[in-house]
């Protein structure tokens, strides 16, 4: 197995606030992988920092053999990994189809109308909404849109920060959904970030833990499930 | 019967409120007696007049207000937005022919129109980009002086100078694009603000090149295919070629309708761009930066675009500006107009191309349509403004039609309408 994404030592600063210490981990082909942690341990920093901002100040960000530590932003993008950034960030004043056009930006016409077809299978509540403004979708339909909008470029890797936040369980589950019928059917590598651990584990092959900007644990995604420190941590902390 | 009882009490209110307000303005006039010491006479007439025209007006709106709550009318303003932009095309095309209208419209036409185009100009960078210009007059100056420098020192023809003048003001929107790419919103405000009137001191103090306050004269007015437009009938003049009368309305005509033209090249490149992959970007750029970055877009230079279209046809329209006035000077590249074109964007709905036309008709056309008015001018100005603020506060046109429909988007939505569901 050929690993799509590799991250040797990263560290990333905000200012002086280090918010990730020597970060190592990797992501192979056709995996989906999953990053837990709890608030503020520097999972969002982690998906960006992939992206470029803020940049690793010390260690190498690889993707498919290729040093990307140093790439500006944009063509990070062009180069078939997409994001679904913490908090949705969709275009709140475009319409939902403006919207998945903008994440096609870096494929051409002729596979825009292909991918438009893929996403909104796998969203029919997208495609009845094609018109209205991104804003005015409920939570969840945001969520859904701004997966179809990373979904759009037909990305190798897809990078995913808490896409259940403040969603339903069963929109939740119909997103896990997808996610796993896209791993299957279409062996799209994903990277995701998730605070809902226990389904997040489930749906995963593997799994890190993320705690202060280090990775403490890793491992199949039903070991992590089984440890007592994660499920303490991770999985009983409310109850 | 209570109700009107109500609204007879608040209008009343208002009336008595603008009997205040009023009485030391129009309640007495200013005056000299014959030793010359200044006198102050009463007019109760004008007063009453005044005050009773708010009441009225007071009572109007309740009752329209009423009467709207009661029939909820159907909404229609996108049916006559449709027809809106065609008919005031065709009116802009004919206007110079309409043989009633006196010299004087078309000029003021004129006038407007370069304040439509400023304002479309504009509206690339901030009701497309989303990026605060409060200096947009600068590049308007850049066209205005480059064309001119050019046109008085090299003696070259408005029509070569043209699109020399709108490259320059593009480099200088590039050039002071580049220090504030990282600044947004108010910060962004203020640095622009700052090269606009940084612009204007340098011209006004670089008297060698520029001749500071005295400005230039002999600006040389715009050829048609070479035919000058003057009062004589030489061989060399359009009137003399085409063996006409020499008037001035055909100069007038020929002027506005080279506004007219480039004002509408700039309408059709912001429409052609913005359903394009780089007008999107301007609007998803307005809307989420981090967004567009992990989208694969090049905010740096998409945002120099920006600066760079809008800077040139802000050029554009300054040497319009000066061809057409023969003469400038720093005055006419003030902060105020840097003001009044944002102005014009925000009123017109920050974003709509129509929306401009129209607030560029109130905030240019009405002052010098008002010319007559004299004093009360700012005042019905002000009123105005205040009015469109508070009965259209996104501006007149606030609707932000999606710059890409499917055909297919269509179908699919007729059909969940016809199930309920639209
Ligand atoms: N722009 C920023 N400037 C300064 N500090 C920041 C910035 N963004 C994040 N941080 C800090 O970096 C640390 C990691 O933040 P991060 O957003 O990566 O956490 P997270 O694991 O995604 O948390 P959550 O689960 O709440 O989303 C936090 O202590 C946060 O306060
Ligand atoms: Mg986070």
């Amino acid at each position: 197995m050929s690993a799509v994404l590799e991250l040797h030592g990263v560290s990333a600063f905000y200012g002086p606030v280090q918010a990730l210490r020597e970060v190592s981990l990797h992501v192979n082909e056709g995996e989906i992988v999953t990053l837990i942690g709890a608030n503020g341990a520097g999972k969002s920093t982690l998906m960006m920092t992939i992206f470029g901002q803020p940049r690793a100040r010390t260690g190498e960000i690889v993707y498919h053999g290729e040093n990307i530590t140093a790439v500006p932003t944009f063509e990070i993008a062009r180069k078939g990994i997409a994001q679904s950034p913490e908090g949705r960030r969709i275009f709140p004043r475009m319409s939902v189809e403006e919207n998945l056009l903008m994440g096609a930006q870096v494929v051409n016409y002729a596979d825009y109308a292909k991918n438009l077809d893929m996403v909104s299978e796998l969203f029919p509540r997208l495609r009845e909404r094609f018109t209205q403004r991104g804003g005015t979708l409920s939570g969840g339909e945001q969520q859904m849109l701004a997966i179809a909008r990373a979904l759009m470029s037909k990305p190798r890797l897809l990078l995913l920060d808490e896409p259940s936040l403040g969603l339903a369980p069963l929109v939740i589950k119909q997103i896990f959904g997808v996610l796993r019928q896209l791993n299957r059917e279409t062996g799209l590598t994903v990277l995701l970030v998730e605070q809902n651990a226990n389904q997040a584990l489930r749906l995963a092959h593997r799994g890190y833990v993320l705690v202060n900007g280090a990775i403490t644990l890793e491992g199949t995604g039903s070991e992590l499930l089984a440890l007592p420190e994660v499920r303490s941590a991770y999985l009983e902390g409310g109850h | 019967m209570s109700r009107l009882a109500d609204m007879l009490k608040d209008a009343g209110v208002v009336a008595f409120f603008a009997l205040l307000v009023f009485a030391p303005f129009i309640g007495v006039q200013l005056g000299s007696n014959l030793r010359g010491a200044l006198t102050l006479a009463p007019t109760p007439m004008t007063l009453a007049v005044a005050v009773a025209v708010v009441f009225c007006a007071r009572l109007a709106v309740l009752t329209l207000a009423q009467h709207r709550a009661a029939v909820t009318l159907p909404r229609m303003p996108v049916r006559v937005q449709d027809y809106l932009a065609p008919a005031m095309l065709v009116l802009g095309v004919v206007l110079p022919f309409l043989p009633f209208l006196p010299n004087a419209y078309i000029d003021t036409a004129t006038l407007i129109l370069i304040y439509v185009m400023l304002g479309w100009g504009l509206n690339i960078v901030v009701g497309l980009a989303g990026l605060l210009d409060l200096g947009y007059v600068a590049f308007y100056a850049v066209g205005a002086y480059s064309f001119a420098l050019l046109a008085t020192n090299f003696d070259l023809s408005f029509w070569e100078c043209l699109p020399i003048a709108g490259i320059l003001a593009a480099c200088w929107g590039i050039f002071l694009g580049f220090p504030v790419l990282r600044l947004r919103g108010d910060y962004l405000a203020i640095v622009t603000l700052a090269f606009g009137e940084i612009i204007r001191l340098v011209i006004t103090n670089w008297v060698s090149l520029t001749g500071g306050p005295n400005g230039i004269l002999g600006i040389p007015h715009p050829t048609l295919f070479g035919l000058k437009f003057t009062m004589s009938a030489d061989p060399g003049t359009f009137a003399g070629f085409f063996h006409i009368d020499p008037t001035p309305r055909q100069h007038l005509t020929f002027l506005y309708y080279i506004i007219l033209a480039l004002a509408l090249i700039t309408n059709w490149v912001t429409l052609r761009l913005r359903k394009q992959p780089l007008g999107r970007a301007w609007e998803a750029l307005r809307e989420d930066e981090i967004a567009c970055r992990s989208l694969g877009i090049n905010v740096r230079n998409t945002k120099l675009t920006a600066f760079a279209i809008g800077a040139m046809f802000g050029g554009f329209a300054g040497s319009f500006f000066a061809t057409r006035e023969g003469f400038i000077s720093p005055d006419s590249f003030v902060f105020m107009e840097s003001a009044t074109v944002l102005s014009i964007v925000v009123l017109g709905g920050a974003g709509s191309q129509l929306g401009v036309v129209l607030a560029a008709i109130v905030m240019a056309g009405v002052p010098a349509l008002m010319q007559s008015l004299q004093i009360y001018r700012m005042l019905i100005f002000g009123l105005a403004l205040v009015a469109i603020m508070v009965f259209k506060p996104r501006g007149f046109i606030a609707q932000r039609r999606p710059s890409v429909t499917l055909g297919a988007t269509k179908r699919i939505g007729a059909e969940f309408i016809s199930q309920g569901r639209g």
